[in-house]
């Protein structure tokens, strides 16, 4: 340990804005093709884009980097950049290792070739010598579970097959360092577990791993370290805890003014006037959220939905007037909307909410993550302790019947 | 652990050791932006020799699936073209053939031409596509148009047998010039892979280039002396023909095959020299473009 593995300095990376050319001639576009390589990139600075600025940071072997971020936030740029996909425009990336990079499963698969030879292929394309997978071979069919059409053509697999053979080949890289975007978001729920579990042995084996995800969950699990990236630069690297709640909160700090506009299909613009609101309650306490709407013109029959989110992004719990037949009666440009959610049983934590508005035909605004629920520790059941968080967000208090089985006394089996 | 990372691997020993081995000051892979002189690194290419056999297998795997005739395809098209030759130019329009039958003339040509044009078309069109490749994995670029050229080779050798079997039909006995054939399938591979790394470059800026690929090559075709020798020409233009490097090569292949009495040294001598300045322009030029390929595709 202690050792660097990935050294990222002033990373930069600018693209122009509309890459193919406008205008002019066949003649023009065919000898300004011929000019632009020879002219130095970045003369024009009008008309780009930064998608990554000034990112530096260190990994040391065997550490796990995450790093998240909104779309957009230059996250796979990054990557890219990494993997030497794309140049960067400024700044320096040293490797310290043997380096292998997963944009994606399945890359140069072909349809019309088995599963043994796209084995062989994609592990070429991945970079993997043909000793070196023929002597996984076994291991990787085993993983993928597709042995029964290995001399099959993939084209006749179905997605699911697919998909683990592509990972299983992946899986089976043994690189020093290891770059990886999004790729266990795919599959069913039973072979994302499985993905999960194979990303967490290579983990465990010791590899350096730089990893993109959406899947703030898979980070925060796999990860020892996190780094936040917002508009292509470096908001915050650390510890997954913090750097997750300084996203969550980026997340729920959207457009942090106290009224929040989004414009619906047509262009108008519904306001919200009290958006940002910090709910706090204690766990098993009535909760109550209320909120007021702006609409562009006269609006009537107003109707709105509620749904409150984890911090992880997971909806929890779903809330829609129209759906139980309640309509604001009449006709007004501001609506002031109450939803008692009442003794919703969340158990303690943060959560945040969004808010549809619109009416019984079709919802007009919708405004992402505007309150914030804070939820704090206590004992709703009066027991004497607190609801332990391994209960997940809900806790209940079903009726029980717990009684001695009969069946038990006659019939021995 | 035989896991080879990037080729580029600065202590050349590519899949060598484990984790920890390694030197921890030197750096395996450096990222920099690059100015200026974009250096050809063919020594990386060679490290990626596996990926380049994957690929080439891949083509020749894939091509003929779904086909009736398979593999023959390499040999009907120049067998039908030099058929039609020889019926249109050699009977009707009565074009010489340098004293020799018409048939077999027409497809010494016929046999490096047809090498150039698939080398040509395919390379141009690589890089495109490659697309996936190309966004989503790191390996020097060279590898895809070189793959489409050593595809073309194996057509090559198939559509060979046929040319052979003509000499065996004509009574034809090789001549002593025999050994310069590699050469110059050499050099029509050398100029082909020139003129496809430029195309297959700016095919990735320039759609226009699928549509100007069949195009060129028609044109090519004809300014080529495939239907007719190259003595037909004045002499005083005939270096200009050397100008285009098939023209050397065609020659060539009529002279070293069948001894078509035909003076080919300075022909070659010029169209090896504009060849080589085709293939060292277009892999600069490729290189060059390369790092914007991922961006742009």
């Amino acid at each position: 340990m202690g050792e660097v593995a990935v050294r990222v300095e002033g990373l930069s990376k600018r693209y122009r804005l509309g890459t193919a050319p406008v205008g002019g001639t066949a003649y023009d576009a065919i000898t300004a093709a011929i000019r632009a390589p020879f002219r130095r990139l970045g003369q024009r600075p009008s008309g780009h884009i930064w998608a990554l600025k000034d990112v530096s940071f260190d990994l040391h072997r065997g550490e796990v980097l995450g790093i998240i971020g909104r779309n957009g936030a230059g996250k796979t740029t990054l990557l890219k950049i990494l993997s030497r996909i794309t140049e960067p425009t400024e700044g320096a990336v040293d490797l310290y290792g043997r380096v292998s990079s997963l944009l994606e499963v399945g890359t140069g698969f072909h349809p019309e070739l088995t599963g043994r030879e796209n084995i062989f292929l994609n592990g070429a394309i991945l970079g993997m010598r043909r000793a070196e997978i023929a002597r996984r071979f076994d291991e990787i069919v085993a993983f993928a579970e597709v042995e029964p059409f290995l001399d099959t053509p993939v084209k006749h697999y179905s997605s699911g097959m697919y998909l683990r053979l592509a990972f299983a080949v992946a899986a089976h890289l043994e690189p020093e360092i290891l770059l990886v975007d999004e790729v266990l978001a795919v599959g069913d729920a039973a072979f994302q577990r499985k993905c999960l579990g194979k990303m967490g042995d290579v983990v465990r084996g010791g590899r350096t791993i730089v990893f993109v995800s959406h899947n703030i969950a898979a980070v925060s699990t796999l990860c020892q370290k996190v780094a936040l990236l917002r508009a292509g630069r470096m908001e915050r690297i650390g510890p997954p805890a913090e750097v997750i709640r300084a996203y969550v909160e980026e997340h729920a700090d959207d457009a942090s003014s106290a009224t929040r506009a989004v414009p619906d299909d047509e262009g108008h613009g519904y306001t919200l006037v009290n958006a940002h609101e910090r709910v706090r309650v204690c766990c098993g306490d009535p909760i109550s959220l209320s909120f007021e709407v702006v609409c562009p013109q006269e609006f009537a029959n107003a109707t709105a939905g509620v749904v409150i989110y984890d911090l992880l992004d997971s909806p929890v719990i779903g809330a829609s007037s129209k759906f139980q037949g309640v309509a604001g009666a009449g006709s007004a440009r501001r609506w002031y909307i109450t939803c008692e959610l009442g003794q919703v049983p969340l158990n303690a934590g943060r959560y945040y909410g969004s808010l549809w508005f619109g009416n019984e035909h079709r919802d007009y605004a919708r405004f992402r993550a505007v309150v914030q629920l804070e939820v704090t520790p206590a004992d709703p059941f009066g027991w004497g302790d607190r609801i332990p968080e391994s209960w997940g967000h809900l806790y209940w208090s079903p009726a029980w019947r717990i009684v001695p089985s009969q069946r038990g006394a006659a019939d021995p089996s | 652990m035989s896991w080879r990372g990037f080729g580029a691997d600065a202590t050349g020993a590519p899949g060598g050791g484990g984790a920890g081995v390694r030197q921890a000051h030197v750096p395996t892979v450096r990222i920099r932006p690059s100015r200026g002189f974009v250096p050809l690194r063919l020594h990386e290419v060679w490290e990626y020799r596996e990926l380049l056999y994957f690929l080439c297998w891949r083509t020749i795997k894939v091509r003929y699936k779904q086909t009736v005739l398979g593999g023959t395809w390499a040999i009907i098209q120049p067998f039908v073209t030099m058929v039609v030759f020889s019926v249109i130019f050699g009977r009707l329009v009565g074009v010489p053939s340098d004293g020799m039958p018409y048939p077999i003339f027409a497809y010494a040509g016929l046999l490096p031409w047809q090498l150039f044009a698939q080398s040509l078309a395919e390379s141009g069109n690589s890089i495109v596509n490659n697309e996936r490749l190309v966004t989503r994995v790191y390996f020097p670029r060279l590898v895809i148009p070189l793959s489409t050229v050593l595809v073309s080779l194996l057509d090559f050798a198939v559509a060979g047998l046929i040319l052979a079997g003509m000499m065996a039909y004509y009574r034809i006995v090789p001549v002593l010039g025999v050994w310069a054939l590699p050469l110059l399938v050499i050099q029509a591979v050398g100029a082909a892979l020139g003129v496809g790394l430029w195309l297959s470059a700016l095919n990735v800026w320039y759609r226009d280039i699928r549509h100007v690929i069949p195009f060129l090559t028609q044109c090519w075709l004809f300014v080529t002396p495939i239907a007719y020798p190259a003595s037909l020409v004045p002499s005083r233009w005939r270096m200009l023909l050397g100008l285009n490097p098939m023209t050397g090569v065609v020659e060539g292949f009529r002279w070293a095959l069948l001894g078509a009495r035909t003076q080919v040294g300075g022909l070659l001598a010029i169209s090896g020299l504009i060849t080589l300045g085709l293939l060292v322009s277009g892999a600069i030029y490729f290189r060059r473009m390369e790092r914007t390929f991922a961006d742009v595709l």
